[in-house]
């Protein structure tokens, strides 16, 4: 049992036409667990479906919508705070896709804000979120210095009042990632949405995107970014997406994205590597009661992203940091 | 999974497994009077997994989890585990339901008019409807009223009521054994056992009513009854419900009906005993 079901319902809403009970139960789980279920519901639409059915997907839909406010709500209260910088904010993911009503966005799960600012305003940015009522979640000192260090964003922070977390990048890899994307044209090149805010050139969101599934993190919620993905391609120009990913040094991973993108949802014409077929395998597991299958390359795949992240010895280090400190993985 | 039940409670319909066959046999034996589920569509999936890779077998340890889930759940012990099925229900539907305003409180009906307790854990709201229950009331339900978004009408969500601690041998002792369930000792809320609801408050789990009186019961003081303002009245009842702010307007419009319709007095009582006698005369003498 993998999550394939839950692939083809998002490609061809059709065929759950025909699904008894117990298919519909295990496409539910599954698509609660992928965090793709008000995605699902946006797809069938209108669809017959059984009554019961029903009744989940408008409570999916609804759930979406408010998210979808919540979040644009989110986004405006940090444009209202740091208005008097001046700078460009660009929303980023979930928030971008809703705020530029993007098909990508339909249905679609929202959790932090995430937004984008130039690396030599990060100082500034934080004082002004801070003022305005976002505290450090973070207690720990090692997290801490090690996000202001190494990572592409500040350490996740809250609003006091709101309990929305928000992230705040600088640019969309880590600094010890192999790749080093152009934060500056991707926000020299955003695109003003409302209410003073930005959004990525639909070359940069697909960069970003892609760049988030295959060159950083474990693939975990990955069927929900490749779906993005996916939904993204279809507002770009080939030629013009290479040559942008060739400027943020990810043309490997775009071209890898497009494949996987193309057999999971779309007409599965692309000619996969062996590779693709393990990132696949990874993408599906999850069963019918919404569980985390094939752990062993869950573990591998976790490994993998920390590989990806940094350099062997900074790894070593920071493993065992972490494991000193009681984390273990899975 | 390996061993699994569809349970429907009220409005929503349960698909559980469970990595261990006890948890499922306890659930069949207390839920067998319960209507079996129209279809086996579920609102929600609750899963039952061994805590860790060799807590199947060894020292078996229960994580409750499912389509919601809360990632710092403590484990429980496989002799806890109807209760951490009972959880893992509670758990959907306080993190999931959407389709009618959720008021942790507890429900009794008389004469077609809904009776609302609501407080703390311990505040004996639940014992109090159990009690209620096998005295010419129709229980609802011991842990969540679920309120119409649309009509204002209270809908029952009967499952099984969960005796804490003190309330196991005040309702053992007027409750025939058949419909007690198994006693679950020095669980992280006490002893708990559970309890099968008249036979009458199952059959009509579909059925709701209007609320007429909205009561905030705290046991274990001195007798007095005093009115909630309707201000006051909102603010606990925001915080007694687990989706009133998933449900954003419409949530907000249900509940300002029902402060405004729904008298609100709070009572301190001593004993149970007293407590009865003092909700029966608040009933009488409601407006």
């Amino acid at each position: 049992m993998n999550a394939l079901p839950l692939v083809c319902a998002l490609r061809e809403p059709g065929t759950v036409a025909a699904f008894g009970a117990e298919q519909w139960n295990m496409l539910i789980a599954m698509a609660r667990a992928e965090r793709l279920i008000g995605t699902l519901a946006v797809r069938i639409g209108d669809m017959p479906v059984p009554e019961a059915v029903r009744f989940v997907l408008a409570d999916a839909r609804l759930d979406a919508e408010r998210e979808a406010r919540q979040a644009l709500w989110e986004a405006d209260r940090a444009a209202v705070a740091l208005k008097p910088l001046g700078l460009r904010v660009v929303l980023l993911k979930g928030t971008a896709y809703a705020a530029a009503r993007l098909k990508a966005g339909e249905g679609r799960f929202i959790g932090d804000l995430d937004i984008l600012v130039p690396r030599n305003a990060m100082a500034e940015v934080e004082k002004y979120l801070m003022a305005a009522g976002w505290e450090w979640v973070k207690a720990d000192p090692y997290d801490d210095a090690y996000y202001r260090q190494w990572m592409h964003e500040l350490p996740p922070m809250i609003h006091q009042e709101r309990d929305r977390m928000i992230d705040v990048h600088h640019t969309i890899l880590p600094l010890t990632a192999r790749q080093t994307p152009d934060a500056g044209a991707m926000i020299a090149d955003a695109i003003s949405v409302t209410g003073g805010l930005y959004v990525l050139s639909p070359e940069d969101r697909i960069c970003h995107a892609v760049a988030h599934l295959l060159a950083d993190g474990d693939l975990a919620g990955g069927l929900r970014n490749l779906w993005d993905i996916y939904c993204l391609l279809g507002e770009v120009d080939a030629g013009a997406l290479e040559t942008r990913a060739g400027r943020h040094g990810l043309s490997r991973h775009v071209r890898q994205a497009r494949r996987l993108a193309d057999a999971l949802y779309g007409e599965g014409r692309r000619r996969l590597t062996p590779w693709d077929r393990i990132v696949i395998a990874r993408l599906l597991a999850r069963d019918g009661w919404g569980r985390e299958t094939r752990k062993g390359l869950r573990f591998a795949f976790y490994l993998r992203s920390h590989w990806l992240r940094m350099p062997p010895m900074m790894l070593a280090r920071h493993l065992f940091t972490k494991w000193r400190k009681g984390h273990r993985p899975v | 999974m390996k061993h699994r039940i569809t349970l429907s409670i009220g409005p929503a319909t349960f698909r559980i497994g469970s990595a261990w066959p006890d948890p499922i046999r306890e659930l069949k034996h207390l839920y067998a009077d319960y209507p079996a589920p129209a279809d086996d569509f579920a609102d929600f999936t609750v899963r039952l997994e061994p805590a860790g890779a060799l807590r199947r077998w060894l020292r078996p340890s229960i994580f409750i989890t499912g389509d919601h889930g809360l990632a710092d759940a403590a484990p429980m012990s496989l002799p806890h585990g109807l209760l951490a099925a009972e959880m893992g229900m509670n758990l959907q539907m306080a993190l999931g339901w959407r389709r009618h305003l959720l008021l942790h409180a507890s429900s009794v009906e008389k004469n077609g008019r809904v009776l609302v307790m609501t407080g703390e854990s311990g505040s004996g709201k639940s014992t109090l409807a159990a009690q209620l229950g096998e005295r010419g009331w129709r229980l609802m339900g011991d842990e969540f009223a679920l309120l119409d978004l649309a009509t204002g009408v209270v809908l029952p969500f009967p499952r099984l009521v969960s005796l804490k601690n003190r309330a196991i041998g005040v309702m053992a002792a007027e409750v025939p054994a058949e419909r007690m369930g198994p006693l679950m000792a020095g669980t992280a809320k006490g002893d708990i056992r559970h309890m099968v609801p008249r036979a009458e408050a199952v059959a009509r789990m579909d059925e709701g009513a209007s609320p007429a009186l909205l009561l905030f019961p705290r046991f274990g003081h001195a007798p007095d009854i005093r009115s909630v303002g309707h201000g006051e009245t909102f603010m606990r009842l925001t915080q007694a419900s687990t989706n009133y702010v998933a449900l954003g307007e419409p949530g907000f419009t249900a509940l300002t009906r029902f402060v405004k319709t729904v008298p609100a007095k709070a009572i301190d009582f001593p004993s149970g005993n007293e407590a009865i006698a003092m909700v029966e005369r608040l009933w009488e003498q409601r407006a």
